[in-house]
């Protein structure tokens, strides 16, 4: 087991931390000397509006796309030395579910890092796999083929899979995003619990009304930094505003919401 | 026609047959063990585009060496393969060109320029002997027992890497980026992947031919994912049909006079597939109609409130 005192050198060095990140597909600029820092502990939501670089920004922390300038470090140091203490959990929809496979399968995954070349899974990954579907609510469905399973399941799967990780620091992209009434519970209290035992979480969010039930730190983005603090502090509406440009309606008070094809004027972005 | 008693003899005893059908049947467990990863990796055509872009690379790799030795073959067959592997590679990543694209352009570049090196190598006084012309379609009775014993040897090792470095390839094939996040070189394992395609690739070239080698890759994978929902048995049963097709094509073509062999297996491994795809349990079309009659059955029965 890894304990945070472990692992970080000081206090005051945050868990996350992207400095002047620059990121281009072809000649269009996804992200644009961005910075940003997640202190030890915090549960941050990661906002903007669509094509803001998002999951670019969670690709770039991992070394999954290499930046035009820039770093990101884990608790001070590049990624490379630091993998085992993060977690990630992609897009439900970035895998093909219909691949034969079961859920205990999957999430045994988790493990593969740490087993490292050539090493089969064994009882004890087993068993780490099984906690982590019961934590999140599946343990029932270990042996059930991938396929079957609905939208909310399979992110749960995604979750439990970066839970047999052991991480310090999990990067979520879009948890929520299509998800039944009962997962977003799930992985609420998921969160709660990876606060309460000092883990840093960074999440992709598009629910922009449940930012500050669910998260403490909010970094709002749109291609450049917008602005990234504590949520009581940092998640106002100029920022918003900023952020989401002309396509946001402010209700009354703490309420807010895009606005879409005037249907639904108060409620949260639409998922894509 | 012979009968079936004298044909399972001959199978034992007849030197071509059984060199014919021991053959059939490695390239069949190779490839449909190496097909069932291709084709849950969606690179069905990368195979269909490796096969055709090696008949270049068997005709230069004789008008080098002017031998007509299957080894010297082979190896100009993995080496176009691998060329046309990379040549798709490199264009998907410097240009705007999608892989579908990139894949239709490198397969018809290298077969037309195969098919032109192979109107000019068959003009030479020594090439008819050389038979080059078999490998467009395949010539399993031109099968050696020498020959045999190396796609033996070249199978073996290739099975035996997709076993050492099954997680590996499990994980590339579920989630690469995935895999990249936990720190898998996942550059390196697809290149491995893919040269292992390549090998089961060039093992089939001489029986069923450069055309039609695709569909022993894609083919028996097809089946097998229909009775299955585990990469284990998924891999294992398709690599038996691909087995299963190689021997029934060896010994129906040994039976019936003048049929060509590559084409009889290729169609025996469709009718594996047809089958798979009407009855398999669960997937099968059948047994999908059966269940949706029955339900429609239960629910005009049962009161309507």
């Amino acid at each position: 087991m890894i304990t945070p005192a472990m692992t970080t050198p000081a206090m005051t060095t945050p868990a996350v931390e992207v400095c002047n990140l620059t990121v281009a597909y072809q000649d269009k600029p996804v992200l644009w000397e961005v910075d940003m820092q997640a202190p030890s502990g915090a549960l941050m939501a990661i906002v903007g509006p669509n094509g803001a670089g998002k999951t670019t920004l969670i690709k770039a922390i991992l070394g999954l796309v290499r930046p035009l300038a820039g770093q990101a470090l884990i608790y001070g140091k590049p990624y490379s030395q630091q993998r085992h203490l993060v977690a990630y959990v992609p897009q439900r929809n970035s895998v093909d579910w219909d691949f034969p496979t079961s859920v205990l399968d999957v999430v045994m995954m988790g493990r593969y890092g740490a087993l490292g070349w050539l090493r089969r899974p064994g009882p004890a990954e087993r068993s780490a796999a099984l906690d982590a579907l019961d934590k999140v609510g599946m343990a029932d469905f270990a042996e059930r083929q991938i396929g079957q399973l609905s939208g909310g399941q399979q992110q749960r799967v995604f979750l439990a899979r970066a839970l047999v990780q052991n991480a310090q620091v999990y990067l979520m992209d879009e948890p929520f995003q299509g998800v039944d009434a009962t997962t977003e519970r799930a992985i609420v209290r998921l969160l709660q619990e990876l606060r309460s035992q000092g883990k840093t979480v960074l999440v992709v969010h598009h629910d922009l009304q449940t930012v500050p039930e669910y998260f403490d730190w909010v970094m709002m983005l749109n291609v450049r930094r917008i602005a990234c603090g504590p949520v009581h502090e940092i998640f106002t509406e100029q920022n918003l505003r900023a952020t989401y440009g002309g396509k946001i309606a402010f209700l009354h008070g703490n309420s807010v919401g895009e606005v879409h094809d005037g249907h639904r004027p108060a409620l949260s972005q639409p998922a894509l | 026609m012979m009968d079936i008693g004298q044909l399972f003899h001959n199978l034992l005893f007849d030197y071509t047959l059984r060199t014919v059908a021991l053959g059939a049947a490695i390239l069949g467990i190779v490839s449909g063990a190496l097909g069932a990863f291709a084709v849950l990796r969606r690179q069905s055509l990368l195979g269909d585009a490796i096969s055709h872009a090696a008949l270049p690379g068997i005709v230069i790799a004789f008008l080098l060496t002017r031998s007509r030795e299957p080894v010297i073959f082979l190896l100009g067959a993995l080496a176009a393969g691998w060329a046309a592997t990379l040549s798709i590679a490199a264009i998907t990543r410097t240009t705007r060109i999608k892989d579908d694209t990139a894949l239709g352009l490198v397969l018809s570049v290298f077969f037309g320029f195969g098919l032109m090196l192979l109107t000019f190598a068959q003009k030479l006084p020594d090439a008819r002997q050389a038979g080059l012309d078999k490998f467009l379609f395949g010539q399993a009775a031109t099968l050696l027992q020498s020959d045999v014993i190396a796609m033996a040897a070249v199978g073996a090792l290739a099975l035996g890497a997709t076993l050492l470095f099954w997680k590996e390839f499990k994980l590339l094939t579920f989630d690469a980026d995935y895999a990249a996040s936990l720190g898998y070189p996942v550059r390196t394992l697809d290149v491995l992947l893919t040269t292992l395609l390549v090998v089961a690739i060039v093992i089939g070239l001489q029986t069923v031919g450069v055309v039609l080698m695709s569909a022993m890759l894609v083919a028996p994978a097809a089946a097998a994912r229909q009775w299955t929902n585990r990469l284990e048995t998924m891999v294992g049963l398709s690599a038996l049909f691909g087995a299963l097709a190689g021997v029934s094509g060896a010994l129906i073509s040994s039976a019936v006079e003048k049929t060509p062999t590559g084409p009889v297996i290729v169609l025996c491994i469709s009718a594996i597939v047809l089958v798979s795809l009407l009855f398999a349990p669960a997937r099968g079309i059948a047994w999908r109609r059966l269940r949706d009659l029955k339900n429609q059955r239960r629910l005009r029965t049962a009161s309507p409130l």
